[in-house]
């Protein structure tokens, strides 16, 4: 749990730094991430006259959900302690929690940006998310589980092999996580253009611990992701459930390397397309839906696909 | 003896009727008649929670009324007695609240006498064990109902949704009393026994199942039957509305499984394809309308649509494992689709009191006059939101429990041998998931537009807390929400005799689980547990804010809103509830709703404003409802002619028919 909470800004950091390298710019160190937030939470909180209540509270929740949610991936060992706790759809609707308070959080000081940022990220989980549900179909339906653990150790069994729903899932898997993850061509994480912003535009009224915690909460999300994707899709190395100190320092750098890798590929993905109009993104999306859906209609139609 | 003693509780809601004529117009008359309507559905509930786990059969109970040679029977089985304890959790509910909404009545006595009434007939139809008996306690829940629904006759609306609403109420129960009729034959079985002893042929089973999704679907408001539902529900005073959308259209669930799993016998496989697509349509499109509209109590309504298409989802799968002899895949199916039920009279009775606290302190049903109520209503606020998270399906609230047992009940049926099956689940899973994630965008709009940003109109910006008695019944809700949602294998259990009862088996034992967890299959295959995920996000957020606030800062600041360093001080610069949905209209209504927006750009050098009208089509109402009652106008027309013949004209009239009559009766074998 607190590897993943360590291992998050770092991420972040990286994939900044590949892209910025990408660019033939210097960019920012990698440890620039842990800086901000250090600096964000020593700050005093500058709060809208018409925030309520609930505008201080989304933050710990925001934070909350999504550190559960990651806790709950299973990252270099198999056989969490609470893995049993709450299976791949509870980690999707927690991350959905945490999305329904933070485009609470957009509409609730009352301004038009955040309203903008709100609907846009409605407008987009609500195609991502079906999504989701049915790339987690199919591969629930190949391991037989929807517990995380049961689906990584199936995965990393070898009796999978190569499959087209396996491939299709995954490409629709990309797919949804760059959009939840704001990541271009959906969203700029870095952009503060007023009418190209959907995540930014939502979390502009926070400042301060605050706007901390909703960042660690978004950096949390890109890593719960990538760690989807690596546990389920390339899970070698991960140590089982009773590891010698060796398996599981291994299973570490084993996992770390993983995630260098996905956040390389991210970065040089980000550089090489550009934003697309927001009008075009349930098209994006639409097609990681029918993806995903045919993935599915290919595992119930038969066992071998 | 239990049905005894509810038999006579509900007389005593019937008796209450007329003695609330009388009382409506004292001063404390209303508070007497929601009180003692209070009580009764209390004790109502004791009994129906007795039959629940007492197991024990109560014998029936047969009341010289009804048909002369059949009587009244009734009778409690598992199955009535889960939907009791639905009808009166919601009834004591809706009563505790009309307490303090009550008091704001103009006219109590339009509203009060129906009240107990309405109470009754909701309970005499669940308990009921002859088709006579049922269909008549069906009308009387019907015209109660209906009566509370154009309480408020002077708003012109109200009478079209009454208009509406008893059109379809009886085509609704025209088709109940045509199945019951194919039930019974030829000989007038219309015992309940009798009919499950009687083997109807596939044809006319076919025909009972049809006329059953029907009658019951357009009760319960399954697309395209809900045209009267969103009308109706809003119409009623809000404990009523509550009532209505909350409590009877699982009567009409009710109905329907009673009819389907308990009558009919053996069922085929294309009953639960039909049924499976009825769902999924009515969950999508219940939703989509939902996003559309701007009323909340008509949200509200929409959204109950959505509701329904998700049970009946349940419902199709349980069907389709019953056929083909999965018994604990179906108990599953079975167990999400009544959890499903039970959760959603909470949630949505929760919801429809919200909106009537706010209809009371603002008199605005339209949220874009709401916004910035968190601040004056804080309370009040703070049910809507737990009621909003439950509906939405998200954890750790008991939304998301029968969401996800419906899931898990979809992910078995890659098993079964239809092709035909194996083609529409997935399809339906899309729409299930979907219609989720739909439904937390509605609720993100229905509480964001009203109750955070600012107040966009003087009513909004001085309403006031609601009453204690509203609080204390919207308070209790929102604790079954979360009690349902974080200890679960308690309700699950408790639903093991109907579904033992209805296809056999039941969901293995949840209760003696470590830490409270429910499994429902195996745990190596899933298994969730409300209660740690609610302990660990807890526990995770307060420790966030305490190590935050120890060691980094805890000092705050107020100061105007950022807003991108363009502050504007009006609020109708806020977005607004049309204005939330435009990208989901766009993706979405081009197709379904026809949805075109139109921009009037004033001529160059004048001073008007420029204009944006959002034009909406309501397909089904065009393309179903518009022509047939076109064509019934049409007909009438014609048929008015035959009002002003003369007298001779009327005897070749009679002589021609009798002729007829005798003709056909001359050539019939």
């Amino acid at each position: 749990m607190l590897l993943v909470l360590l291992l998050s800004p770092l991420l972040t950091g990286f994939v900044r730094k590949a892209k910025a390298r990408l660019l033939r710019r210097q960019g920012p160190p990698l440890l620039q991430p842990y800086r901000d937030l250090i600096r964000l939470m020593r700050k005093e909180v500058v709060l809208a006259e018409s925030a309520s209540w609930l505008f201080r509270v989304i933050p710990y929740i925001v934070f909350a959900g999504t550190w559960v949610a990651a806790s709950l991936v299973p990252t270099f060992r198999g056989g969490l302690l609470f893995s049993w706790s709450a299976d791949l759809i509870a980690l999707i609707a927690l991350l959905g929690s945490a999305r329904f308070f933070l485009a609470l959080a957009g509409l609730d000081v009352g301004t038009s940006f955040g309203g903008i940022g709100s609907s846009r990220e409605v407008m987009i989980a609500s195609l991502a998310e079906p999504a989701m549900l049915m790339i987690m179909f199919t591969l629930a339906l190949i391991a037989g589980s929807t517990q995380l653990t049961s689906m990584a150790a199936y995965m990393a069994s070898g009796e999978v092999g190569l499959r087209v729903s396996l491939g299709l899932a995954l490409l629709a898997l990309i797919m949804v996580g760059i959009a939840e993850n704001a990541r271009i061509p959906i969203d700029n994480p870095a952009t503060h253009l007023e009418l190209t912003m959907v995540h930014e535009a939502m979390v502009l009224e926070y400042s301060g611990r605050h706007l901390a915690l909703i960042d660690l909460a978004s950096e949390l999300k890109l890593l719960v992701y990538l760690s989807l994707v690596c546990c389920l899709f390339t899970p070698w190395g991960i140590a089982g459930p009773v590891a010698t100190p060796v398996e599981i320092a291994f299973g570490i750098a084993v996992y770390i390397a993983k995630l260098a890798a996905g956040g390389l590929l991210l970065a040089v993905f980000e550089t090489s397309i550009a934003k697309m109009r927001v009008f075009r993104v349930p098209e994006f999306l639409g097609a990681a839906l029918m993806l995903a859906l045919l993935a599915t209609l290919l595992r119930f139609v038969s066992g071998s696909f | 003896m239990t049905v005894a003693f509810t038999l006579y509780n509900v007389a005593a809601l019937i008796a209450l009727a007329p003695i609330a004529l009388a009382l409506a117009r004292l001063r404390w008359g209303s508070a007497i008649v929601y009180c003692a309507s209070l009580i009764l559905t209390l004790t109502l509930l004791v009994l129906a929670l007795l039959s629940l786990f007492g197991h024990a059969e109560a014998p029936a109970v047969v009341l010289p009324l009804g048909l002369p040679w059949l009587g009244a029977h009734f009778h409690i089985d598992a199955l009535s007695a889960f939907f009791l304890v639905v009808v009166n959790v919601g009834g004591a509910a809706a009563s505790l609240f009309a307490l303090g909404y009550g008091r704001h009545e103009h006219t109590p006595e339009r509203v009060v006498p129906f009240y107990p009434a309405y109470l009754a007939a909701m309970n005499l139809v669940v308990i009921a064990d002859d088709a006579f008996s049922f269909l008549v306690s069906w009308e009387f829940m019907s015209l109660t109902s209906w009566a509370l629904v154009v309480a408020h006759h002077q708003v012109r609306e109200n009478l079209r949704a009454g208009y509406v609403y008893l059109l379809m109420a009886s085509f609704g129960t025209l088709a109940l009393l045509l199945a019951f009729g194919l039930l019974a034959g030829a000989d007038g079985n219309y015992l309940f026994d009798a009919v499950r002893a009687s083997h109807p042929t596939a044809g006319l089973a076919a025909l009972v199942l049809i006329l059953a999704v029907v009658g019951a679907g357009s009760k319960a408001g399954v697309v395209p039957l809900h045209a009267w539902l969103p009308l109706a529900h809003p119409a009623a005073p809000s404990h009523v509305s509550a009532l209505m959308s909350g409590v009877m259209t699982k009567v009409a669930i009710y109905g329907f499984i009673r009819i389907v799993f308990d009558l009919l016998g053996a069922p085929e496989w294309w009953w639960s394809m039909l049924v499976l697509a009825v769902g999924g349509i009515t969950a999508v499109m219940g939703v989509l309308y939902a996003l559309m509209q701007h009323d909340l109590k008509r949200l509200l309504a929409y959204h109950t649509v959505e509701n329904i298409g998700i049970i009946y989802i349940g419902l199709g799968l349980a069907l389709a494992f019953k056929v083909y002899g999965m018994s604990f895949a179906a108990a599953l199916a079975l167990t999400a689709a009544l959890f499903h039920v039970f959760n959603h009279s909470l949630f949505k009775s929760l919801l429809f009191f919200g909106a009537g606290a706010v209809l009371n302190a603002t008199g605005e049903r339209d949220m874009e006059h709401l916004g910035g109520l968190i601040h004056r209503m804080p309370q009040t606020a703070f049910v809507f939101l737990v009621g909003c998270v439950a509906i939405s399906a998200l954890p750790p609230l008991n939304g998301f429990v029968s969401e996800w047992l419906t899931f898990q009940a979809i992910l078995l049926s890659p098993q079964l041998p239809s092709w035909g099956l194996k083609l529409l689940v997935p399809a339906v899973g899309a729409l299930l998931a979907l219609s989720a994630a739909l439904a937390a965008a509605c609720f993100v709009k229905a509480f964001g537009v009203s109750f955070l940003g600012r107040p966009r109109t003087p009513a909004a910006a001085n309403a006031c807390e609601t009453d204690n008695n509203s609080l204390a019944a919207m308070f209790f809700l929102s604790a079954l929400c979360l009690v349902a949602g974080i200890l679960p294998g308690i309700f699950i259990d408790a639903l093991a005799p109907v579904t033992t009862a209805l296809v056999g088996v039941s969901m293995p034992r949840q209760t003696g689980l470590d830490w409270l967890t429910i499994v429902p299959i195996a745990e190596s295959r899933s298994s969730y547990n409300g209660l740690l995920v609610f302990v660990f996000v807890t526990l995770s957020g307060s420790l966030a804010a305490f190590a935050i606030h120890r060691l980094a800062s805890d000092k705050l600041r107020r100061s105007p809103a950022w807003d991108c360093g363009f502050p504007v001080a009006s609020p109708a610069t806020q977005y607004t509830a049309s204005s939330f949905a435009q990208p989901i209209r766009r993706v979405f209504g081009t197709t379904i709703f026809r949805a075109r927006e139109i921009g009037e750009m004033p001529p160059p050098g004048s001073t008007a404003p420029a204009r944006l009208t959002v034009e909406l089509h309501d397909v089904i109402w065009d393309t179903l409802y518009a022509p047939v009652a076109a064509f019934i106008g049409y007909a009438a027309e014609r048929l008015n002619v035959l009002q002003f013949l003369t007298i001779r004209r009327y005897l070749t009239l009679v002589f021609a028919a009798l002729v007829l009559l005798l003709l056909v009766l001359a050539i019939w074998p």
